[in-house]
């Protein structure tokens, strides 16, 4: 473990305990953070290469339906939309919990966060160029994809065009969202990579904090106008978000298609967006804490309190799809009820009464009864959200495109036969979809070799708050505790000692 | 409707074109969605578009008044068709399609009554086709003769033109299309031939034919002269079997409706029942 106390590096001043003083026991946040830079661990690499391994195979998967048509993915013209179109929306979605956890936890000045931020965002930034990817194999030209830019014939009454610069937009956002809180942590973090440690990764870390902490010296103005900066983007992200699945909705919903063509859609999707993304910040966390061993920050309780967020938009969700498929069906009408009754109780039965359980009814069960609102618990219910909500999407998108629009019984019996409708998964859009789930643990590896794990800075600052009192009924907490009163969850007092030798790690053995 | 009548001649076709084009412009699926964008993002985008030099062909921008010399349309007599489908087949050989591509296709209905009757269905030629705004590359457009047709080298394949379209009309190349050999048009959108993979492909009334006087395929090869080619300009219509009627007397006389006309789109294909077909909702499985 390498000497931390001395960290301000050669004659650099660092970061914020230019105003702050640091007490000596934040170390162990420091320590922490850092530890997945300095320490590769025996599994990296395997996991690293198991990943890669999965990622390669949708590689192919995708060439081969470049190769051989988009026909190999199971599309055919009454399934023109399928499971690409559910992954797109899947994979952005998941990336709303950075902007949850970091910009609405943020604005609503709920300390307790200060942990989580960093894993959250980083979440966020991973996925949603995930997500973007699958415009590719969404796409049947994808060699002539340069078109939605260049030459600039827009059509601006196009939604996909709107979605594309919106998503573009959201992408820069989140990107600057991660970056400029990170600013004082690569000041604090350039004094740590030691000159006598070499290696290409070194170097490269050595030269990004060097590069990323820009002029950073901490002082007075230079941390107004960050914190001016993040709290403008934290309010501007929220409005973005939310335009990226309005408008992706849109897309559907320039149809005539019964189920496509709903007035619901644009919250419908938000609302899923922004349950997926909580339930994936949980998963996130939940991993990064077990294997960066980060217990001693990230507590149970912490995933409690997404739980609630995560529930709060699991009802909302639930209640807007009873809202569509009740009025829908009610209506009555062919193209609207059409498609209700075969979600309900027809050929899509199993997969929206699997969404029901598992994502609607389930996450509000564990949260609900005392023995199971638990970390576990939570960490449980996030990832029933994530799998049925990708099942949902697949039964918001399949069904209306497969729904025969000129209304032949005998055509109509003919063609649509399967569990699917006329859409039939193929080996092809389940690799590239399994490929993409694991490039978001694979980037976020490979990201955590680069940054702090944890936001030193903001952790450090918000202990050193004055207006953080002393909590009634809590021990009197001293140093470095003071982060446990700043985030705690009162009645909490997780910065025990015995944790915080845990966070320190191999420092005491040494 | 002034627009309409300074070259219309005819007082019956005026009844087939409800509302006047400068309204539907303003207040159709377009003008909104034109209106939305210019006023929530696109004013800046628009002009930098034009600043780059986009250019808007005059063929894009469909239903302004025209002066071209046919507006052509098509009748369906749904009283004779026996469900051959050699319209179909004709069309397949023609355009070397696949054959899930049914650019025309013919379904097997049944009205109300129980009966059943058949219902070719080619591309509706709307006048507000719904397809051309949703694409993000402008791959579509409505020729000022009044087609709906696929710039295919243009195209990237996002299918949202399939989504839009009622009459499910619209069909993908999934996978390499049939070889064709050496063809008498250049390969355009009046002529997509061969098609293109990984774009979408559709009903172009033969384009390239009409010019050359020659019905398209589907037309001519009706043994039961089920389908015309029609003319708005000059009003007339004739079917593969040779019969030449006057268009909108022909209408009139036959109670045509158009299939699916509350979406707005204004087909250019008309349908004439028999035996008290409803288009809309007929074949609706029980």
């Amino acid at each position: 473990m390498p000497e931390l106390r001395d960290n301000t590096g050669a004659g650099e001043r660092s970061g914020m305990e230019a105003g702050i003083e640091v007490p000596p026991a934040l170390d162990a946040v420091r320590a922490a953070a850092i530890r997945p830079v300095l320490e590769t661990p025996r599994w990296w690499w395997p996991a690293v290469g198991l990943l890669g391994v999965i990622v390669l195979v949708g590689i192919v998967a995708w060439a081969i339906q470049v190769a051989d048509g988009l026909g190999v993915s199971g599309y055919n013209n009454t399934a023109f939309w399928s499971v690409y179109e559910a992954d797109l929306v899947a994979f952005i979605g998941v990336s709303y919990g950075g902007a949850v956890v970091s910009a609405i936890l943020r604005i609503t000045k709920a300390t307790w966060r200060a942990p989580l931020t960093r894993i959250a965002e980083a979440t966020a930034l991973v996925t949603l160029p995930i997500g973007m990817l699958f415009i590719i194999p969404h796409l049947g030209s994808p060699w002539r994809i340069w078109e939605l830019v260049w030459p600039p014939d827009w059509n601006l009454s196009s939604p996909i065009l709107w979605d594309f610069f919106a998503v573009s937009t959201y992408l820069l956002a989140t990107a600057v969202f991660f970056y400029l809180p990170l600013i004082p942590d690569m000041a604090i973090a350039r004094g740590w990579l030691e000159p006598e440690r070499q290696g290409l990764r070194i170097r490269v870390c050595r030269r990004l904090y060097r590069v990323l902490a820009g002029r950073w010296d901490a002082s007075e103005p230079q941390r107004r106008l960050l914190h001016g900066a993040i709290g403008l983007v934290a309010i501007m992200i929220i409005p973005m978000a939310v335009s990226v699945h309005s408008v992706l909705s849109f897309a559907f919903a320039s149809s005539s298609r019964g189920g496509y063509l709903e007035t619901i859609f644009p919250v419908y999707f938000v609302v899923a967006a922004l349950y997926t993304g909580v339930a994936l910040v949980v998963l996130s966390l939940a991993a990064c804490r077990r294997i960066y061993h980060l217990e001693a920050f990230i507590h149970p309780r912490h995933l409690v309190r997404l739980g609630f967020l995560l529930v709060a938009f699991g009802a909302a969700y639930l209640y807007l799809t009873f809202t569509e498929y009740l009025i829908d069906g009610y209506s009555g009408t062919v193209d609207n009820a059409a498609w209700v009754r075969q979600v309900l109780v027809g050929r899509y039965w199993i997969p929206f009464w699997f969404y029901f359980v598992a994502a609607g009814v389930l996450p509000l069960v564990i949260m609900a009864v005392r023995r199971l609102r638990t970390g576990t618990g939570v960490v449980v219910a996030s990832g029933l959200v994530v799998f049925a909500m990708w099942v949902k999407r697949l039964v918001i998108v399949i069904p209306p495109a497969t729904e025969p629009l000129v209304r032949s019984p005998l055509a109509a019996a003919g063609v649509v036969a399967g569990n699917w409708g006329t859409y039939h998964f193929t080996w092809v859009p389940i690799s590239i979809t399994v490929a993409a789930t694991a490039a978001i643990p694979l980037a976020l590896l490979i990201l955590f070799r680069f940054v702090p794990i944890l936001p030193i800075a903001e952790m450090e600052e918000l202990a050193a708050l004055e207006d953080v009192a002393e909590i009634p009924g809590v021990p009197a907490l001293v140093g470095n505790k003071r982060i446990g009163a700043a985030h705690a969850i009162p009645g909490s007092s997780f910065m025990t000692s015995m944790s915080l030798r845990d966070a320190r790690g191999g420092e005491d053995a040494r | 409707m002034t627009e309409v009548s300074e070259h219309d001649t005819n007082e019956h076709e005026n009844e087939w074109r409800e509302e006047s084009d400068a309204t539907r412009v303003a207040f159709g699926r377009r003008g909104l969605l034109r209106g939305a964008a210019l006023g929530g993002a696109g004013l800046a985008a628009g002009s930098l578009a034009k600043l780059f030099g986009a250019s808007t062909p005059a063929s894009a921008t469909t239903t302004a008044p025209t002066k071209a010399a046919h507006q052509w349309a098509m009748v369906i007599d749904l009283r004779s068709c026996n469900g051959c489908k050699l319209c179909t087949s004709a069309c397949q050989a023609a355009h070397y399609l696949h054959k899930d591509q049914t650019w025309i296709d013919v379904f097997s209905m049944r009205n109300a009554a129980g009966e059943s009757y058949f219902m070719p269905r080619p591309c509706m030629m709307c006048e507000d086709p719904p397809c051309v705004p949703v694409c993000p590359v402008k791959a579509n457009f409505r020729t000022d003769e009044g087609l709906t047709l696929v710039r295919q080298d243009r195209c990237i394949g996002t299918r949202i033109c399939m989504n839009a379209c009622p009459y499910q009309a619209r069909y993908f190349n999934w996978s390499a299309p049939r070889p064709a050999p050496r063809q008498p048009f250049p390969q355009e959108p009046a002529w997509p031939v061969p098609q293109i993979e990984g774009t979408v492909g559709k009903c172009v009334s033969c384009a390239a034919m009409l010019p050359t006087g020659m019905l398209p395929e589907c037309v001519s090869h009706c043994p039961m002269g089920v389908l015309y080619l029609g003319d708005l300009e000059t009003d007339v219509a004739v079917n593969g079997l040779g019969n030449t009627v006057k268009l909108s007397q022909f209408l009139e006389d036959n109670d045509a409706v158009k299939f699916k006309e509350s979406y707005g789109t204004h087909p250019r294909v008309f349908y004439i029942p028999g035996h008290g077909q409803n288009l809309d909702l007929d074949g609706e499985s029980t």
